[in-house]
């Protein structure tokens, strides 16, 4: 059959004149290399009429003028800002949805039924659970989101839900927030590429040592309380300062997963700047750094948690660049990570006589290279690699094996958006993602490799 | 076989002409140069909403969009340094990327890279045969701004009695003179006078915000709209006069033009007004 199929396409070249071919060819390769014009993704580029790549390099990744947007309050700085201008018909209202088929890997899993280690894999069809995003201005200069969100079945929860005021004293530097909101990473994990199971995540973002009892879950989650943040016109320029409730976004003053108990509060602050290299495109250098508390025990009353008690510290700081090389953009990360002694080994603060011997607050430092590479506003490459290292385990024990928790991953994909309408959009979304985690089998201690492969479509409309 | 070899020639000379288009046209803004191979991939991803691909302002959302996207095919600008007639400057065309317009939904596109937006220039100027047969105008002189006087704002004042301002943006520079209803641009839509009265700052002028932009609209006027040229009918002192006049009616407006007009009683004395025009009393 190849045989067969091979001499036909050499009967047909052979049938037309050579010149035909050569047309036809060239005509082909116009067509692939011409990407048809990229239109808005709903919630805004109904607003506003623009095309969605307008803000994103591949959405969901903000480019410079996305950024500026959404730092304005999601807002151009023009009067079609306010809703009043808005036919009553528009509702800022985004729905999104990932159905997919994926295949799950993790090796060194202990097996009850045969007492040793083996690889297990799963693999079938499968939903992300849906995202009902509303955004937008409910007046000139006060700005909103709400994201109830809800896994597959799963109750909804908000994983954002804020009021801004921004330009306060009409200038840019001054904006406010208030409620459940993303920390103002300009490598942002909501905007990122990835979607999988190991590579949906910055490792980085949301690591903990071996054994730790911290309840902060990262500065990945979306957190609760306030924030003050500030711009250059053009949002080359940025800066932010948030205090945020000790509860890791969750509401009910919760703490560590216990309602009613919270009642410290954290810090995080960013800064970041901006600068043309000539032909290149907006290079991005930022710092940042996270300072809170997590309790260690808690006060009861017959038995039910009541207040959070030896609240202690812990702290995530780092550094950050993102580079443009016109089509390619890379962007590149360094993070230290330490948490109290009592964290990182477990132990109620008032009792520190069972702290074990050698007993030290972890640390660790970490880091990743995430590159992408936009061959139009409809089809971008991904790839990455992270790693995240311990510098210090948390006692003497853990200080034999070094390496343990070590995590080093891999994610590569692709995302092409054959429909970006202004009314919807439609990504084929292909990724496969690996991280190995050291040490961290429970039978023998060895390294553990944990592997995602996806294919879904990715839409919202 | 002569003819078989000079057949890749010929389709590269079919594809070199095709390309031509696009790769040929340039754009120069101060030191950058901006080259349309580049625009056109700029175009495609940041404007092509709105102006459409053709550049003709015919846009998937042209439709729901009011002021309708700039038409690049016609190359009628309104902000320019140039006079009326004329072809714009780059840099005008730049300037107007950057700064964007307030009151339409062209956003300021000043996040993006210089080059990006010298780039689009040239990708922009692509669009039109215009720019193939004819050369940008010359930008015309702004000489420098007299003081403020209050005998500078009372012949300001004079001026915008005398040829007719009122007719259209009103006594008062509300934009509801009896003219205002009934006016057009160039492609029969409706089109208001500017309204001094709206903002506090200067963000809703089109063309820029300091006095000598405001002088460049009188001298260029705004193709494609109802606002004339006024160089061939005053001076530039008459001009800076005017421009003097119409911050006054910017009355929310902090000025040294207010300040010296508070200082002289608060009133301006000019002939008394059309009892056609509407006021805005």
């Amino acid at each position: 059959m190849p045989n067969q199929s091979g001499g036909s396409v050499r009967a047909l070249g052979a049938a037309l004149p050579r010149s035909l071919v050569v047309f036809l060819l060239l005509l082909s390769s116009f067509v692939i290399t011409s990407s048809e014009p990229s239109h808005a993704i709903p919630a805004f580029a109904r607003k506003y009429g623009l095309p969605c790549s307008a803000c994103h390099i591949g959405w969901p990744i903000l480019n410079v003028f996305g950024q500026q947007f959404r730092d304005n309050g999601y807002q151009l700085g023009n009067d079609r800002d306010s809703p009043i201008y808005q036919n009553p018909a528009y509702w800022p209202i985004t729905f999104r949805v990932t159905p997919q088929w994926h295949l799950e890997n993790q090796t060194k899993v202990a097996i009850d039924q045969t007492g040793a280690e083996q690889s297990v894999t799963t693999t079938g069809f499968d939903l992300s659970g849906l995202d009902i995003w509303t955004a937008g201005t409910l007046y000139k200069n006060i700005s909103f989101s709400v994201l109830p969100s809800m896994g597959e079945g799963d109750t909804f929860h908000f994983e954002n839900a804020w009021v801004r005021f921004d330009n306060l004293f009409k200038t840019p530097w001054m904006n406010v927030k208030v409620g459940k909101f993303e920390l103002d990473m300009l490598l942002s994990e909501k905007r990122f590429l990835t979607l999988s199971n190991v590579g949906g995540a910055w490792v980085n973002y949301h690591f903990l040592p071996q054994g730790d009892i911290n309840g902060f879950g990262g500065i990945g989650d979306n957190q609760l309380g306030v924030e003050l943040s500030g711009h250059s016109k053009n949002s080359y320029a940025r800066y932010s300062i948030a205090m945020l409730s000790s509860v890791d976004g969750n509401p009910g003053l919760t703490s560590q997963g216990v309602p009613g108990t919270a009642r410290t509060y954290d810090v995080f602050a960013n800064v970041n700047e901006g600068f043309q290299v000539r032909g290149l495109g907006v290079q991005r250098v930022g710092l940042f750094g996270y300072f809170g508390q997590s309790p260690t025990y808690f006060l009861t009353s017959g038995g039910t948690p009541v207040e959070a008690q030896g609240n202690k510290s812990f702290s995530r700081v780092g550094a950050y660049g993102w580079w443009f090389f016109k089509n390619l953009d890379v962007e590149t990360l360094y993070m230290h990570g330490q948490d109290n002694v009592f964290l990182g080994n477990g132990v109620a603060a008032n009792d520190p006589a069972s702290l074990p011997a050698g007993a030290v607050g972890p640390t660790w430092n970490g880091g990743f290279v995430e590159a992408h590479y936009a061959v139009n506003p409809q089809f971008i490459f991904t790839g990455r690699y992270e790693l995240v290292h311990m510098s210090r385990q948390a006692n003497a024990a853990l200080q034999a094996t070094p390496n343990l928790g070590n995590v080093d991953s891999f994610t590569i994909g692709y995302r092409w958006y054959p429909i970006m309408f202004s009314r919807g959009g439609l990504a084929f979304h292909n990724e496969y993602a690996q991280a190995k985690t050291g040490n961290t089998s429970l039978l023998t201690g060895s390294d553990q490799t944990s592997r995602s492969l996806m294919i879904g479509f990715d839409f919202d409309y | 076989m002569n003819s078989r070899s000079k057949q890749p020639r010929i389709i590269l000379a079919l594809v070199a002409i095709l390309a031509l288009p696009v790769f040929g046209q340039e754009a120069k803004v101060g030191n950058l140069a901006g080259h349309a191979a580049e625009g056109k991939k700029l175009y495609r991803r940041y404007c092509v909403g709105c102006h459409g691909p053709l550049g003709d302002g015919n846009g998937e959302n042209a439709p729901w969009i009011d002021p309708k996207p700039r038409d690049f095919v016609g190359a009628t600008f309104k902000c320019r340094s140039t006079p009326t007639g004329t072809l714009p400057t780059d840099q005008d065309l730049y300037n107007a990327i950057t700064r964007g317009f307030y009151n339409s939904n062209m956003p300021h596109w000043d996040a993006l890279p210089d080059q990006n937006r010298a780039d689009l220039v040239a990708y922009i100027k692509t669009f039109s045969p215009r720019w193939k047969a004819e050369k940008p105008g010359e930008p015309i002189n702004v000489p420098s701004e007299p003081p403020v006087t209050i005998q500078s704002i009372n012949h300001g004042a004079e001026l915008f009695q005398k040829m007719e301002c009122w007719k259209c943006h009103g006594q008062q520079g509300r934009g509801d003179g009896p003219s205002a209803a009934t006016l057009t641009d160039s492609k029969d839509q409706p089109i208001r006078p500017y309204d001094f009265s709206s903002a506090t700052d200067d963000s809703r002028f089109k063309c820029g915000v300091t006095n000598q932009d405001l002088y460049k609209v009188f001298m260029t006027g705004l193709d494609g709209t109802p606002m004339p040229s006024f160089a061939d009918v005053i001076q530039p002192n008459d001009a800076w006069d005017l421009v003097h006049f119409l911050r006054t009616l910017q009355t929310h407006r902090k000025s040294k033009e207010n300040e010296v007009l508070k200082s002289a009683g608060g009133k301006v004395s000019a002939p008394a007004a059309d009892k056609t025009s509407g006021s805005g009393d």
